[in-house]
């Protein structure tokens, strides 16, 4: 597994336990003692590490190559999932998937953009990035869930939407607001995610929903923190430092009144278990699917719009008073 | 003038530092063309809606000269004005308000209000570049869906002028992208009552205001030459490492790419503008 440097105090100490139980194990030796003085030591390492991290070391947590990717959460989430293709105007963005899936029973329409895992796959996701075709596919089956009234669940993992020739040929802006806009009015409950990166219009554009949660170690923002740092002092290499100044960690977001409520994932992040952390999201998103779905559709776009429509500050008054 | 997006990935917005140092023109006597590099008379520049009399390259313009090219004097009552805060605590961004406020006399990125366009009553907006690269945070976004919701309420049509948008404003982290959902939500409401909203956008319109309000009129105008794109196409070519086609991103090219209606020179805008509110009263 790939580790970042900050952790690697904690899995040299994990090496160590399993060698020395194999040791055991094989030798027929008795090193119980020391065995469990280290493992009271990598767990209070492991504590010490992620309980305090910074929110870069969130940010590449979100970026892990092992991290859950959205047909990964689907997996996980559905007990059944059949995915849907193609924007009927003009290709299947393998960038984002859709389909329609069981959650608990209940038929759900699931949209999210997807990375890739081997080359070859990224390849053919674009790195996750996705075209405008992506975003017309993700709205078609978005108004298809308000058609035959099921809720929607959007998984959003995005660094941002495909800055290409093409993307903008074929009105990556127009079709980022197009959703915005029309995901807005939707007359069926959305629940949105935020399971890993949350980058700007690319992610906005399928997180307009009633309900918005994210996990613990995601972010959410206008801008990357390397785009972020690149403007600030052309240096892409800082981004450690704009990802504390653009406040993008879920406990930002929460306080901001952003989002809804924070998943956390198991000590060590989502991509150390797959499983634990699903549990934990369907725990979250029955208890609030159960709130969004009582709602009757109207009182839902209106709820939609208000909550938006709050968010903002600023001062009611003019420069020749302050 | 596309160098003015040298480093600017989607989203952002244009630092007014890093633009030669100039008002909306110098005080001497002359400027030179942007485009086709020659000498224009400032009293000339002025009596042309400043466009280069030569080649017809439109010169950026401040929101207020845009304001009195629209409407006749006292056809304009602005909103009342709203005044941003730093609600990230983003280092230097209250100092940069405040430089912005004194060089351009505004309180934020745009003006907006009720106005009447040869005879037709409507809300105008006009967002000025000159205040830190016309980007839209809480304030810009809050007044653009007052216009939106004053407009439904007297079932006015709306204009505005995303006039050097560059796009979100980052300093406002979160919030200024939920500017985009907010806007886009404000034109909704208005258009869902069949009301009308002509989007014009002109040099340069991108990131947050593009992928926003300003691609969701009824028709979208641009002014030519415009910069109009989401992501800036510095970050296209890092991004894609292929060279840019020949006008990439300019009006003409998101004319014939399909993205709007028309592209309108400044000189005929009044009357243009003015045709279509009339024909949609």
């Amino acid at each position: 597994m790939q580790a970042f440097e900050w952790e690697k105090p904690l899995l040299e100490l994990e090496t160590r336990i399993s060698e020395l139980k194999e040791f055991v194990h094989s030798e027929e030796m008795d090193f119980s003692q020391e065995i469990k003085t280290l493992e009271r030591k990598a767990s209070k390492l492991r504590k010490e590490i992620y309980e305090n991290l910074t929110p870069f070391q969130r940010v590449t947590m979100a970026r892990h190559p092992k991290r859950p990717t959205t047909l990964d959460y689907i997996s996980l989430l559905f007990d059944d999932f059949i995915e849907f293709h193609g924007d009927r105007s003009y290709r299947d963005d393998q960038a984002i998937v859709g389909g329609v899936g069981l959650f608990e029973g209940r038929p759900v329409t699931v949209i999210g953009p997807q990375k890739g895992r081997a080359t070859k796959d990224n390849i053919a996701r674009n790195f996750g990035l996705p075209h405008p075709e992506g975003y017309r596919k993700a709205l078609r089956l978005m108004k298809q869930a308000e058609k035959f009234g099921r809720p929607i669940i959007t998984l959003i993992d995005v660094v941002g939407a495909y800055p290409g020739i093409e993307a903008e040929e074929r009105g990556q802006g127009m079709v980022i607001a197009q959703c915005i806009e029309e995901m807005s009015f939707l007359k069926t409950p959305i629940l949105s995610i935020i399971t890993g990166e949350g980058g700007s219009g690319g992610a906005l554009a399928l997180g307009v929903g009633d309900c918005i949660l994210m996990l613990e170690n995601a972010w959410y923002s206008v801008i990357s923190p390397e785009m972020c740092a690149t403007i600030l002092w052309r240096d892409s290499s800082r981004a450690a430092e704009a990802a504390q100044l653009l406040r993008l960690t879920p406990t930002d977001l929460l306080k901001f009144g952003i989002i809804d409520d924070v998943i956390t994932e198991p000590l060590g992040g989502a991509h150390r278990d797959h499983v634990t952390t699903g549990l934990q999201m369907r725990s979250f998103m029955r208890r609030y699917l159960a709130t969004i779905i009582k709602k009757p559709a109207d009182r839902l776009v209106e709820e939609r719009l208000v909550r938006f429509r709050k968010i903002g500050m600023f001062n009611e008054k003019s420069l020749a008073d302050l | 003038m596309l160098n003015v997006f040298k480093g600017k990935p989607k989203y952002l917005t244009v630092r007014p530092q890093e633009e030669p140092e100039r008002k909306d023109f110098p005080d001497n006597l002359w400027t030179r063309c942007d485009s086709c590099g020659k000498m224009i008379f400032n009293k000339e520049l002025e009596k042309e809606a400043f466009l280069c009399a030569s080649c017809g390259h439109h010169f950026r313009i401040s929101a207020t000269k845009r304001l009195a090219m629209l409407t006749e004097a006292g056809d304009f009552e602005a909103f009342p004005p709203l005044v941003a805060m730093d609600p990230i605590g983003f280092p230097g961004y209250a100092e940069k308000i405040k430089q912005a406020q004194e060089q351009t006399g505004l309180d934020d990125a745009v003006l907006i209000g009720k106005a009447t366009i040869k005879g037709s009553p409507c809300i105008l907006g006009v967002i000025d570049f000159s205040f830190i690269g016309g980007s839209m945070g809480s304030v810009v976004g809050e007044q653009l869906v007052r216009g939106f919701e004053k407009g439904l309420q007297e079932e006015l049509p709306v204009v505005i002028f995303s006039g050097g948008g560059g796009g979100a404003r980052m300093h406002e982290g979160i919030f200024s992208l939920m500017q985009m959902a907010k806007t886009a939500q404000a034109v909704g409401k208005h258009s869902r009552a069949g009301l009308f909203f002509i989007s014009v956008l002109t040099h340069p319109t991108m990131g947050g205001i593009y992928a926003s309000f300003a691609s969701l009129g009824d028709i979208i105008l641009a002014e030519p030459g415009a910069l109009i794109g989401f992501a800036g196409p510095r970050i296209v070519e890092e991004t894609t490492r292929q060279k840019l086609p020949a006008g990439f991103q300019t009006a003409e090219y998101a004319l014939e790419h399909g993205m709007i209606d028309a592209i309108v020179s400044r000189s005929q805008m009044l009357s243009y503008v003015g045709r279509l509110l009339a024909w949609h009263r």
